[in-house]
Order: structure tokens, then C-alpha cells, then sequence
């Protein structure tokens, strides 16, 4: 990771999805639902696409370029 | 027997069988190292890495039983997904660090790693013996996945014959596997995570069509099922039990020997970190694939009269074969087996890959032949490789198969305990090694306990604090003991003034690192 800590401060994002699919007391309950799916399903499956939606900013804020950047993969 | 379906599902055997032969000569290199017998050369690139990591975590007993959960305990068995959110942003700061100093040192395996870092064979012992435990059953699973669809597939169930497809498919497995190592699980995973994508999305377009819909299907769920029990004042219940198995699980992942060997053979650190935000793909199928077992309740397979034999003997993970049998044309059902046995197929590979590596490296050399050469000792994990998948075929066969199943909860409550010597280690050297490996004592006695207080049927701990019950995942709770004891022991080591043992590594070998 790199030793910026300004980018570093980026990583705390990584939590959100952590703390949104832990909160079990909020999302335990069927409404409102979607597309006849109970609130407590679609919200952890939306969860998934967040997630990694945030790893990749997170990925791309915290990038160094140069460090391995450029090189053949 | 179900003709056409069978023949759909022989031809994609067939073909990744040809695959696994081909794969030893694909990125060519010196299969008499156990660096490109075991980690490919550590070469592979952003794709390849996410369809082999993909295709080794995503296991197809997971494909059989995170459904049946469904099937049979309702919302609790939906800890998937919140187990497979967390395991990315964990992987995706820890990884890389991993991956910087085993490319630097030339580390195969986390025991490898922890001998370097901690200085101590006996603590690299303990952590690869870990891992081959861990392991062995999970081997064993992939088989029963095969066993549950090869007998959906019309075969014989028992007897002689009916362990006959078993006995051929590992046998093709384990002869690729030993000519082509980890070249041939990561071609293969491409094959199977196609199937698999085609497979599940058939079948949430289908599948509620014919059903009347979502609403439709989760009208079928008891209400009891539906949500978690909510705590009162005994008991959190299904609360911290959901919890702690999530992030419990999520923890224990990573440390298994095969998701290590997966990480340590792509090409880089950056390549790594781009591949955890590529990975919830895979996840977001786990969390469709889960609500199938909703699907299947809906269907009510487990009353339809021509499947009341295999729910005998299979229970509820015939759920989902049931469910594909009953509502898709044969060919397709050939495709949805297929990516299920084929599913099988490539973790069990790279487990045995895993498993052989560790033997090798931490147990073979560090103990019985030090002054081996890298030609004997790649040998020696071929060798071993075999003997792990005939070991698991046996164990499969003659044993019932809620022994392997129990055996891999287990695991998951063993392999946990590896943390603080790998994943803290990454880290920080404060530890004491002694501290380390008695605290890997009591979390591995500890967790064993609590498994045996629920009959190895949970991996759920019911921890009594004063007048509440907090249900939770035996693993975690045996984590914080292992933990606590060696914050004891690591503090008697520096109050009796022991010498430290020295750390192999250096500080630059964690900074982010990628193959020339």
C-alpha cells in the first residue's frame, strides 16, 4: 500500500461495506420490497455491486504510478 | 438415465480433460521447480488470476450447499453474502503484502512465511499441518458435489458402480494435475466459471418465470424462515450468530492453503488489488445461486415422488439438482451438471496442489531431507498431490458423508487459528513465536471443544455471558482465545528474558512488488 498518508486516509473507505452488511438490525426486515424480493435480500445483494464499486475507487485513489505501473502483465 | 443430458455433460468432461493435458504447456516453463510446478512461476495476469481465484473459491460444494442452507434454515444460510463482501476489502489490504514478500523470498506457502518471519520450524509446522487438515475434507467435499449430480444425472447410486464416475473423474483429475500443476485447474476455471455464469443466469430468468415471479417464491418461505430471529431477553439468537459467522468466515478464507496458492501465482501486488474490486462478481452469483434454494422450496422438489429417494440419501443438498431436473430441458441440465462437476474439479486441484506444497516445503524438506534438490522436492509434491486425492477419494467412499461435512466445519474453525502468526505477522514481529504457537494450542483445543459440545453439527457456539446466550461462530470465539494466550505467553517470554527468535525478512520486502 502505498506510504502516502493522504492516500492511505482513502483505505478507511474500505469499511463502509463492512459496517452496511454487518448492521444486521437494520436491514433484518421484508419491506419494502423490490421486484417482489424482501428488503433483507436485495439490500445485501446491493451490497455486492457497492463493494466493489468502492474497492475500485479505492484501488484507483491508492494506485502509484510507476511502482509497478507499466510493466508487462 | 437421462441420455441427452449425459451426453452434454460428458463432452464438457471431456473437453476439460484435454485442457488439463494441454495446460502443461501453456506459458512454458520448468515444471521441475516447485515455483512453476505449484505457483506457475507466479505469472499470471489480471484475467487469468480472477478466473482462477474465482473459480478455487467458489467451490462447487458451495454451489450444492449454500442453496440447501436456504433449502432447510431459511435467512440464516444467506450469510454468504455478507461472508463474501467482507472477504474483498480484507483481502485487498492484506494480499498484497503477502504477495511483495513471497515473491521477494521465494515463499511457496504461508508456513514458508512464517518460518522466514518468526523464525521458528516448529510454528511453520503447526501452520502447514493446519492447512493440510483444513484441507483434506474440503478435498473430500468437491467429490460428494460430484457424487450429488453424477446421481441426478440418472447413474446408480450405490454399491460399486455407483463410485465408479467418482473413481474415473478424480483419477483423470489427478493425472493432470500431476503433469501440469497449477497450469491446469486455471485453465480449466475458465471453462467452469463460464458454465457457471450461463448456468445461473438461465435459471433466475427461468426458473421465476415459471414460478410466477420473486413475490411468488418468497411467498413460499415460512415466515419463520424468512427473517432472522430477532434477539430477546435470553439470547441474540440469529443476530450475532449471523454476525460472527460472516466475518468469521471471512477471516478464515484467505488462510486456506488453496485461496494462498491461488494469490501467490498472479504476477503482482497491483494485479492483486485490481482483481479484489473485479471479484464480487463471483459473489453476486453466490447470492442469486443462494436463492435458489427459495426457488426450490417454491417448486416443492422435495414432495415430488421421483426424487424422494435422492432426498433420502442426500437430503437437502439435492435441492438443487431437483430443482434443474424439474423445470430445464435435459441438454441444459448437461450444462448446469456440468458446471457443477467441472465446479469440482478445479478447487479440488488446487487444494491438492496446496496440500502437496506444504508437505514438501515445511514438512519433507525442513524435517526429513533438507539437502533435496528442487527436482526431488517438485517430485515429492507430485507424488503427494496423488496421494491427497486418493486419500479423499477413500474418505469419500468409506466414510458417510456427514463425516466430511462435520470435518469441514471443523476446518474452518481450525484453519482461523493460523492468524496471528500469518495475517498479524504480516504486520508486526511483537509476537514471541512460543506466544504464537501456545495460542495456536488453545485455539485449535478451544475451538475442537466447542465444536464437540454441539456434536460437530453447528459451527455455532452458544457463549453464555451471565444471563444472555450469545450464539456465535465457534471460530471466532476460539480466535480471541488463541489471541489472548499469546499476548500471555509472548509477555512471561520477555518477563523470563528469552531470546527472540530472528526474522528472516526485511522491512522493503512488504512494499508492493510486481514480476519482471
Amino acid at each position: 500500500m502505498t506510504r502516502n498518508p493522504r492516500r492511505r486516509l482513502w483505505c478507511w473507505l474500505l469499511l463502509a461495506p463492512c459496517l452496511a452488511v454487518l448492521c444486521v438490525p437494520f436491514f433484518n426486515r421484508a419491506g419494502p420490497a423490490w421486484l417482489g424480493i424482501p428488503f433483507f435480500y436485495w439490500y445485501q445483494l446491493l451490497w455486492i455491486p457497492l463493494s466493489a464499486v468502492v474497492i475500485a475507487v479505492v484501488y484507483l485513489a491508492t494506485r502509484e504510478r510507476g511502482a509497478d505501473a507499466g510493466k508487462p502483465r | 438415465m437421462n441420455v441427452v443430458a449425459v451426453a452434454v455433460f460428458v463432452f464438457f468432461f471431456a473437453l476439460v480433460t484435454v485442457l488439463g493435458f494441454v495446460a502443461a504447456h501453456w506459458r512454458r516453463g520448468d515444471l521441475d521447480t516447485l515455483h512453476e510446478w505449484g505457483l506457475a512461476g507466479r505469472r499470471f495476469g489480471t484475467v487469468i488470476t480472477w478466473f482462477l481465484i474465482g473459480g478455487d473459491l467458489y467451490t462447487a460444494y458451495t454451489f450444492i450447499a449454500v442453496p440447501a442452507l436456504m433449502f432447510g434454515a431459511g435467512a440464516m444460510g444467506f450469510f454468504a453474502v455478507p461472508y463474501t463482501i467482507l472477504v474483498y476489502p480484507f483481502a485487498f489490504l492484506v494480499m498484497p503484502r503477502l504477495w511483495a514478500v513471497a515473491h521477494r523470498r521465494g515463499y511457496v506457502t504461508a508456513a514458508d512465511f512464517v518460518r522466514g518471519r518468526h523464525g521458528s520450524p516448529w510454528l511453520a509446522l503447526a501452520v502447514a499441518v493446519t492447512g493440510i487438515v483444513a484441507t483434506m475434507p474440503y478435498i473430500a467435499l468437491q467429490l460428494v458435489g460430484i457424487q450429488v449430480v453424477v446421481a441426478a444425472l440418472g447413474f446408480p447410486t450405490g454399491g460399486w458402480l455407483g463410485e465408479l464416475p467418482l473413481i474415473i473423474s478424480f483419477a483423470i483429475l489427478a493425472a493432470y494435475t500431476y503433469t501440469s500443476g497449477l497450469r491446469a485447474p486455471a485453465m480449466i476455471a475458465i471453462v467452469k466459471d463460464v458454465l457457471i455464469y450461463v448456468t445461473i443466469i438461465a435459471a433466475i430468468i427461468v426458473i421465476p418465470e415459471k414460478l410466477g415471479g420473486y413475490g411468488a417464491i418468497f411467498a413460499h418461505v415460512p415466515g419463520d424462515k424468512l427473517l432472522l430471529k430477532a434477539p430477546d431477553a435470553g439470547s441474540l439468537n440469529q443476530y450475532s450468530a449471523y454476525i460472527t459467522l460472516a466475518a468469521g468466515s471471512a477471516l478464515a478464507l484467505m488462510l486456506y492453503p488453496h485461496s494462498l496458492t491461488a494469490i501467490l501465482s498472479s504476477s503482482g501486488s497491483d494485479t492483486l488489488r485490481r482483481n479484489m474490486a473485479l471479484l464480487p462478481a463471483y459473489s453476486f452469483v453466490l447470492g442469486l445461486i443462494a436463492l435458489l434454494g427459495y426457488m426450490a422450496l417454491a417448486a416443492g422438489v422435495d414432495r415430488l415422488p421421483q426424487y424422494a429417494g435422492y432426498f433420502g440419501e442426500y437430503k437437502q443438498n439435492f435441492a438443487v439438482p431437483a430443482l434443474f431436473l424439474s423445470l430445464f430441458p435435459d441438454w441444459f441440465v448437461g450444462v448446469a451438471f456440468a458446471a457443477v462437476a467441472i465446479g469440482a474439479l478445479v478447487p479440488a486441484a488446487i487444494m491438492s496442489i496446496a496440500a502437496a506444497n506444504l508437505f514438501t516445503r515445511n514438512i519433507y524438506r525442513e524435517f526429513v531431507r533438507p539437502d533435496c534438490t528442487p527436482a526431488e522436492e517438485t517430485q515429492m509434491a507430485k507424488w503427494v498431490s496423488l496421494i491427497v486425492k486418493v486419500g479423499a477419494v477413500a474418505f469419500v467412499i468409506a466414510l458417510p458423508q456427514q463425516f466430511a461435512i462435520n470435518l469441514q466445519l471443523l476446518g474452518g474453525v481450525l484453519i482461523i487459528q493460523t492468524l496471528p502468526a500469518v495475517i498479524i505477522g504480516l504486520y508486526t514481529t511483537w509476537f514471541d513465536h512460543r506466544g504464537l504457537l501456545a495460542g495456536w494450542l488453545a485455539g485449535i483445543a478451544g475451538g475442537t471443544a466447542m465444536m464437540a459440545a454441539q456434536n460437530f453439527k453447528s459451527p455455532t457456539y452458544l457463549l453464555h455471558a451471565g444471563a444472555v446466550t450469545i450464539p456465535g461462530y465457534a471460530a471466532l470465539y476460539a480466535l480471541l482465545f488463541n489471541l489472548a494466550v499469546a499476548v500471555a505467553v509472548t509477555l512471561l517470554c520477555r518477563a523470563a528474558g528469552l531470546r527472540r527468535a530472528d526474522d528472516a525478512t526485511a522491512a522493503g520486502d512488504y512494499a508492493d512488488a510486481a514480476r519482471d
